[in-house]
């Protein structure tokens, strides 16, 4: 039996998920991936938001930093160039890293920073009640989108991938322990690596948009998810309604902290 | 620190000698985003960060450039920013997430006429309650300002000495003028130079208590990474760190909050008197204005006026007390600063009524003239009052 005990704070319990929330899910994922990995918890540090996602840090046994509505990714950007030698790993949601966050986002992946960032999408803002986000499937409802979310949708693993991300995976958390292979893969990468976890929110965007409890969105997610391998050689009229999962790119390019290094191993003895 | 030193005579900006006092106090972490007139702070930086083992980062706006130097700050680096008026509005949210979550840091604002994008190129006070309001709720904040090159180096040591005792961010009020003026300095060397770094834990690792209720108010700060590992958040925390929605516990924090400052602020208030001694009408200025105060000061003695200044180098926490006690011995006191009167409001309070406190204004770009001065301590210290 995995001992998750040893990673979290278990006197802040219980957690402020609601039932059928995947959240959970993915808190598994990442607590078994740095277990396989081995990392000391001093060695670790977690960076988070604001949202029902971004509470993750206030139950895990490491270097935690619940930051601003947003800004996570840059606070992490200054703990990993200040001490390089820490795993720094974003925890975010879809609304904190691509609305409120997306230039912060699209600019810790262009640099390429040695980030690993455990992005949460449940195409919604939970916490504050159900407000349409960037990844609110077009037409589905939430409080302020009464009539149906209007707006094309942000392909965030593309996104990331376009501007310069060396890593990028999808997951679902109807499969944990693909979520946690990629999460492992993810933190061994030197450079900026997306996971995108596909997490249920029946609460505040189920509910309202008739889609069951929070097992049923997850059949769903089962239901929809297709291997990357496999969605290469579909249509896009295909695709529609899927969710891609998979590694789509995995690749070396040069990684901003080290680059960094050069330049002061370079200088520091002008001084 | 005596104004002339071992070192050789240069002569650099306000912009520069801040880079150079930034260095001086151990600052090896700077991000910033390109912004008239602060820009040659990131600019010196960008080349003398590599060479003291540093790193210089240009982040995508001012709301990441606050973000990452306050993420630095917590591995134990000292870390600075520098921006103006456009910019530090953007920071104002993360400026009030270092307050609450005490994460000392510098934020160096040269400010240039506003509101909006103004007047860039043009100097200004008029951000000296945006320093003090800027972010929600309440709260304190430290906020210094320089009035000459030399004076920039210095206060930007200070700016940082106060971060790192009180556990705050501190903002050096600079003005375009301060930032961009030539002057001959000596620089101190090293050995001249007072620096102080934050108190670190020496405690066993299961009792530390990050936002401990000490008798100084100041919790001791672990790095991150040195194996005190603990939870930082901009949410209402106890003792521990972590959120809370306990009345008593949020009332201990915001008490302990405002009396890390208030109970020290003889330490952290410091300002410059100029011929009070007999004076009957006492200027108040700081920044760029102090210069031109000081002037006039000197031509209304002249004149046989007796006139003197009282120069702030410490902007908040307010000189209230001390200017209260001047009060007493002077008959009328004239504000000057490039604002329409933020910090004669301060004065009025002060003061209380008991004698009357006057204006020399200007919001229009240009600086104010010693004349503008002398004219109206001239129509003063003619009124009966």
């Amino acid at each position: 039996m995995f001992n998750y005990d040893q990673y979290l704070r278990i006197t802040k319990f219980p957690l402020i998920w609601c039932p059928g929330c995947g959240d959970g899910i993915v808190l598994k994922s990442l607590v078994r991936a740095i277990d396989k990995l081995g990392l000391e918890k001093d060695s670790v540090c977690m960076v988070s938001g604001i949202g029902c996602a971004s509470r993750l840090t206030g139950y895990v046994d490491f270097n935690t930093l619940h930051t601003t509505h947003g800004r996570a990714m840059t606070f992490a950007t200054g703990v990993k160039m200040a001490k390089p030698d820490l795993h720094v790993i974003v925890i975010t949601g879809d609304g904190d890293a691509t609305a409120i966050g997306g230039n912060h986002y699209i600019h810790a992946a262009r640099r390429n920073i040695d980030l690993t960032v455990i992005l949460f999408n449940n195409h919604i803002y939970g916490m504050t009640g159900g407000q349409v986000s960037p990844t609110t499937p077009k037409g589905m409802l939430a409080s302020t989108a009464p009539y149906g979310s209007m707006d094309h949708t942000f392909n965030i693993s593309g996104l990331a991938q376009a501007a310069g991300a060396s890593f990028v995976a999808r997951a679902s958390v109807h499969n944990g322990v693909q979520l946690e292979n990629y999460i492992a893969k993810a933190i061994q990468n030197k450079g900026f690596s997306l996971v995108e976890a596909m997490s249920p929110c029946p609460t505040a965007y189920g509910r309202r948009n008739r889609l069951g409890a929070g097992v049923d969105m997850i059949e769903d997610l089962k239901r929809d998810a297709v291997p990357y391998s496999k969605a290469k050689k579909m249509t896009p009229e295909e695709l529609e309604g899927k969710v891609v999962t998979g590694i789509f790119i995995n690749e070396e390019h040069p990684e901003c902290r080290s680059e960094y290094q050069k330049i002061i191993d370079r200088f520091q003895k002008e001084k | 620190m005596s104004e002339k030193s071992n070192g050789k005579a240069r002569v650099i900006t306000g912009n520069e000698a801040c880079a150079e006092g930034a260095l001086a106090a151990g600052m090896r972490f700077f991000a910033g985003y390109p912004i008239t007139p602060s820009s040659e702070i990131a600019e010196v930086l960008s080349a003398k960060l590599p060479k003291y083992g540093g790193v210089f980062l240009q982040m995508e706006d001012e709301l990441g450039s606050i973000g990452a130097i306050i993420g630095a700050s917590l591995t134990g680096t000292k870390t600075m920013t520098a921006t103006s008026g456009p910019g530090f509005s953007l920071m104002q949210e993360n400026l009030g997430y270092a307050v609450m979550t005490e994460v000392p840091c510098v934020i160096v604002n040269v400010m240039r006429g506003g509101p909006s994008t103004g007047l860039p190129t043009l100097p200004s006070q008029g951000d000296v309650m945006q320093a003090r309001w800027g972010t929600h709720g309440d709260h304190q904040i430290i906020a210094l300002a320089p009035f000459s090159v030399r004076e920039t180096f210095d206060l930007t040591v200070r700016a940082f000495n106060l971060a790192e005792k009180y556990r705050t961010p501190v903002i050096l009020l600079m003005d375009e003028i301060i930032g961009h003026v030539n002057e001959k300095v000596y620089l101190p060397s090293e050995d001249e130079i007072n620096v102080f770094d934050r108190i670190r834990p020496t405690g066993s690792l299961e009792e530390y208590l990050p936002y401990e209720h000490t008798k100084s108010r100041v919790p001791a700060m672990a790095d991150f990474g040195s194996g005190y590992r603990y939870h930082v958040t901009g949410l209402a925390h106890d003792e521990t760190g972590f959120p809370t929605n306990k009345a008593s516990e949020i009332n201990k924090l915001m008490d302990r909050l405002d009396q890390k400052i208030s109970m020290n602020r003889e330490d952290i208030i410091d300002f410059d008197e100029y011929m009070m001694e007999d004076a009957e009408i006492a200027i108040l200025s700081y920044g760029s204005t102090a210069r031109s105060s000081r002037h006039a000061v000197r031509l209304a003695r002249e004149n046989g006026i007796n006139v003197g200044l009282m120069r702030l180098r410490t902007i908040w926490p307010f000189a209230d007390e001390e200017i209260k006690k001047i009060s007493e011995k002077v008959k009328l006191w004239i504000v000057v600063e490039m604002n329409r009167g933020q910090i004669a409001h301060e004065v009025e309070w002060a003061v209380a009524g008991k004698i009357p406190v006057f204006k020399v204004n200007r919001i229009d770009g240009d600086p104010i003239n010693p004349l503008q001065i002398l004219e109206k301590i001239k129509e003063l210290a003619n009124v009966q009052l």
